[in-house]
Order: structure tokens, then sequence, then C-alpha cells
């Protein structure tokens, strides 16, 4: 049960800096935000790789490749989203303001 | 199966690098390299299994990823961005339901090794595989029909239906029951009709929920993803798993709450009002009273004249695609000499901040986007203020009528404009449902038709003033 403690530890801590890393983002970036976080918890296509390269069932393993193909979609399509979105918002902004802004 | 060091140094790198993601995502100039940093390490993350276990059927995961990699690829290019609220959902949905097929796989490894003498696992081992079953089936299931209302697929109303509370309860006491049977004594299929449950809490949790209120519910849901990823991460012993599930699920839960903030409600509010009899429910009956309306060329020399011109952009502008036609509309009174901006609510568009990409979309000057709070003051020096396809966002029942469902929700003073131009494609209320009282102000003209078309007329009357 040790272990559980240090497991527990780990959880506690990224729950508080889950928050603070967040909490100065402004209402605009709302939407990027949450897509970009979308995409990061896709990053359980590595436990789907691992179940499903450790199973020698062959109905978990249909079931384990679905999964992959699910927590693909989620990882590559939401990064890519989240990139889409954020494009619009850097592109014009140095395009629209030639002098004067440097300082800004 | 261990994992060497070497390995786990990797993962915490990882981690690392999805912190500094989050980070990077929440300030506007650092957010695109934030977002690639994420990426860099979830994919370097995703690859380490290849080199340090000894995976079996190597070429069919390798293929799964490439099928799922083209999915994302396909969806992630190709949705319009008044479509993305619904993409996002739905890349959380099938994330939600990979964690739980992970789990019940891992559940069938546990049912396996339990059986063997000698083999006991932990009870909080698990707990964790039912709560990724339970509430990866939840977050999938809610996903799912929260797609099809903003798809339109379905009614984007409140869905209720007599019993459903009481079919709610029953539901999410049958999840904990039967979470507590697996804990005692896991079986395959109690984990199997853990996940069934799990869909039909997502469904019913999500139907009463009505279409303003859904990127919230859709931010929701992706906290409880995080939250599902994190659990998985613990009954696989993979920390990079639980760190990236922890982050997420709390920044999540944070930003849900940041979200009900600006749309001045409480969680409660919004995702059980209509069960409190019918409190996001409005009459959604156009009302006959009258109203003042005009065409193209008299809206156009209201305009021409003006000095001051504030627009405030809503979904229906995004829906009828006529971003480009608004810009144009404004460069040309903007030629005349006249000061345009616009006024942006926080959660105009379908999520907070979707307005803002719609109109970068259409290449409309970052500095000429205000926020609510910024231009509040100014609407009472606006010779015009012209509404296009908003309309909760500046109903004054907001301020005024203590029962509506938007009371106490910030809104942009429009209603402190001379005059107020309100381009509608009918006299349907908005999302909310109810009636707005600005509609019939004597200061108030209507213009009707598809904002698009209506835009069009309005710009070559313009043009030919």
């Amino acid at each position: 049960m040790d272990e559980a403690v240090v497991w527990l530890t780990i959880f506690i801590l990224s729950v508080f800096v889950g928050i603070e890393v967040i909490s100065k983002v402004s209402s605009t970036l709302h939407t990027p935000l949450m897509s970009g976080a979308n995409a990061i918890h896709g990053v359980i296509l590595l436990g789907a790789i691992i179940v499903t390269g450790s199973t020698d069932n062959d109905l978990a393993l249909a079931v384990g490749l679905v999964a992959i193909v699910l927590a693909a979609i989620n990882m590559v399509g939401g990064f890519l989203v989240t990139d889409r979105m954020l494009q619009m918002f850097v592109r014009k902004k140095p395009a629209k303001q030639p002098v004067g802004e440097a300082g800004k | 199966m261990s994992i060497p060091v070497w390995a786990q140094l990797v993962y915490l790198a990882a981690a690392v690098c999805f912190i500094l993601a989050l980070k990077g995502l929440s300030g506007p100039k650092t957010a695109r390299t934030g977002n690639l940093i994420g990426a860099v390490a979830a994919v370097v993350a995703c690859a380490l299994p290849f080199f340090y276990a000894d995976l079996d059927h190597v070429p069919l995961i390798l293929a799964a990823v490439a099928v799922g990699t083209a999915g994302g690829v396909y969806g992630a290019r190709t949705v319009q961005m008044t479509q993305m609220p619904q993409m996002v959902a739905l890349f959380n949905g099938v994330g939600g339901g990979a964690a739980a097929l992970v789990a019940l796989i891992e559940l069938h490894e546990i049912v396996e090794l339990s059986s063997a003498p000698g083999h006991d696992v932990g009870w909080f081992t698990l707990l964790a595989t039912a709560f990724t079953i339970l509430v990866g089936s939840v977050s999938f299931a809610g996903s799912v029909v929260t797609f099809a209302k903003l798809q339109e697929l379905m009614t984007a109303r409140p869905v209720v239906f007599p019993g459903l509370p009481v079919v709610f309860g029953a539901a999410l006491i049958g999840s904990v029951v039967l979470s507590v049977l697996l804990i005692r004594e896991p079986t395959m299929w109690l984990g199997v009709v853990l996940g069934l449950l799990g869909l039909l809490v997502g469904l019913l949790l999500v139907l009463p929920v009505g279409g303003a209120d859904v990127p919230f519910v859709i931010s929701l849901l992706n906290a409880f993803t995080g939250l599902t990823v994190a659990a998985g991460g613990y009954v696989l012993s993979n920390t990079l798993l639980l760190v990236a599930g922890t982050l997420v699920g709390a920044s999540g839960t944070f930003l849900t709450l940041l979200m009900a903030n600006a749309m001045g409600r409480s969680v409660s509010n919004i995702m059980f009002g209509a069960l409190k009899g019918g409190s996001t429910l409005g009459s959604g009956v156009a009302s006959d009273r009258p109203v003042k309306s005009a065409n193209a060329e008299d809206i156009a020399i209201l305009l021409a004249y003006a000095e001051r011109v504030i627009i405030v952009p809503g979904y229906g502008l995004a829906v009828a695609q006529a971003q480009h036609t608004l810009r144009e509309l404004v460069d040309v009174l903007g030629e005349r000499g006249i000061e345009v901006d616009y006024a942006i609510h926080p959660v105009a568009g379908r999520m907070p901040g979707h307005m803002n990409v719609l109109l970068a979309e259409a290449q409309v000057p970052y500095e000429q986007l205000k926020e609510m709070d910024d231009i509040n003051g100014d609407f009472k020096n606006a010779d015009v203020c012209l509404v296009v396809g908003a309309n909760d966002v500046v109903n004054p029942a907001a301020k005024t009528t203590p029962g509506a469902p938007i009371y106490g929700m910030p809104i942009l003073n429009a209603d402190e404009a001379k005059q107020v131009i309100f381009m509608k494609r009918s006299m349907r209320p908005g999302f909310a449902g109810i009636e707005n009282e600005l509609l019939f102000e004597p200061t108030t003209t209507l213009f009707f038709g598809d904002a698009k078309e209506s835009l069009g007329k309005l710009l070559n009357a313009v043009k030919a003033l």
C-alpha cells in the first residue's frame, strides 16, 4: 500500500500544478486551451499500445486495436485542430501592426 | 512489467513538457509553441514502449495507429471553424472511450491473474479500473450526445422526460453498486455491464442540457476524460498517464468553472436546471408584438452617417458564414472615416473565445476585437450598434428580470447605443429561449434575413451612397 501513497502524492501535486498553470488564461484563449488539454489526454494512446502489445487473447487484441484507433484520433486530431485555431490568432498580428507597436 | 529507468526519465521529461504546454497555451504569444511542445512530447511518449517493452502484434498496432492518425488528420483539417466545438467534443469522446477500453483489457488481465493462486490484486487498483471504465464510458456517450446537439443531428433544446431524474439516479446507484461488486470479486461481465451503464449515465447527463450550455459540458467532459486517463495511469503503473490525466482533469475542471462564471451561471444550474422545472427552458415561441423593421438602403444610411459603430457578432453570423462579408462592410465603413469596433462577449459563438477564432479566420484585425469589459462603457457614445446573429448576450433581461434563465449573466450594453440594428433571421428567441425586450425598444430597427445575404445587400447599399 506504500506505493499507493506515492501515487496519491503525485496525483495531488499534479492537481495543484494543473490549476496553477492555467489560472491566468484570458477568455480569448479558453477554446484553444480546452482543445489543447483535450489533445494531451490523448496520450492514453500510450496505455492502449502497452496493453494491446502485451495481451495474448484475440478478443482483447481486437478491443485494444479499437482503443488505439480512438486514442490516436484524439491525440493527433486534438493537437492539429488546436494548431489550426492558434494559427489564426498569431498570423495577422504582425501584419496589421507595421510600426509603433513594437514596444507594446 | 517493469519500466527501465531511462524510459521512466523520458516519461518524466514528457510530463514536464505537458505542464509547459498548458502554461504556453494560456498566453496568446506562447500558445502555438505550447501546443507544439505538447504534441512532440505526446509523440515521443507513445513511441517509447516500442523500445523498452517486449510488445507483440507490433504490425497490427502500427496499422491501428496509422488508421487513427489518418482519421484525426482528416477531421482536424476538414472541420469548418464554426463546427470546431463539436469536433473537440468528438475528439474528447473517443479519448474517453479509448481509456474505458484500455481499462476493460486490463481488467481481463487482472481476472486471469487473480484466478492463479498467490496473486492478489489491491482493491485500489480495482477501484481505479472501475472508475476508468465507468467515467470513460460516461465521457464517450456524453460527448457523442454533445456532438449530435451541436451538429444539429438532434434538437438543441433540453430533452427531459418525466422519469428522467429517477432513471438517472438509479443508473448512478447501479454504477456504484457494480463498482463495489467489481472491487470485491473482479469478473469480466461486471466490467462490461459497468461500461454499458456508464454509457447510459453519460446519455442522461447531457440530454437535459440546453444547446447554449453545451460548450460548458464539453469542457466538463474533457476534465472527466482527463481524470479517467489519470486512473488508467494508476492501473497500468504509468506515471506519465497519471500526471497528464491529472493535469487535464484539474485544469479542465478549473476552466469549466471559469466558463460558468463568464455565463453567470452555477454548475448545478447548468447541468440540472432543466430537471428542476424548466428554468433553462424558455417558451421558444415567437412573439407577435409589433417591431420596427427596415430595408437595406435605410440601414445603410444609418450606418454610413454614423461616427461610431459597434458591432456585436453572434453565432448566427458564423452559421451563415458571413464573417468575411461583415469584414468587408467594416472596411468600407472604415474608409468613410467611421470608427468601428467589434464587441466580443466572453461566450459569443459556441464556446468562450470561439468568436475570436471565427473573426480571426476572416482576417479581422486583432485590435478591432474588444472584450466586454473594455467596450461596455463605450456603447453610450455609439451612434449605431449593429447586432449580427447575436441575441442573448445583449438581452437586458439578464439585468432586469430576476426569473429569467440568463439573469445575472454579464451582457453587452447594446441598449445604451443611440440606435440598435438587429440582423435576424426571424423573431425566434435565442438559445436561452427567452424573448429579448431590446427588440421592441423604439431605438431598435430590425433587418430580417440570412446574415450573409443581408450583409451583402447592406454592403452594396453603403457602397452606392
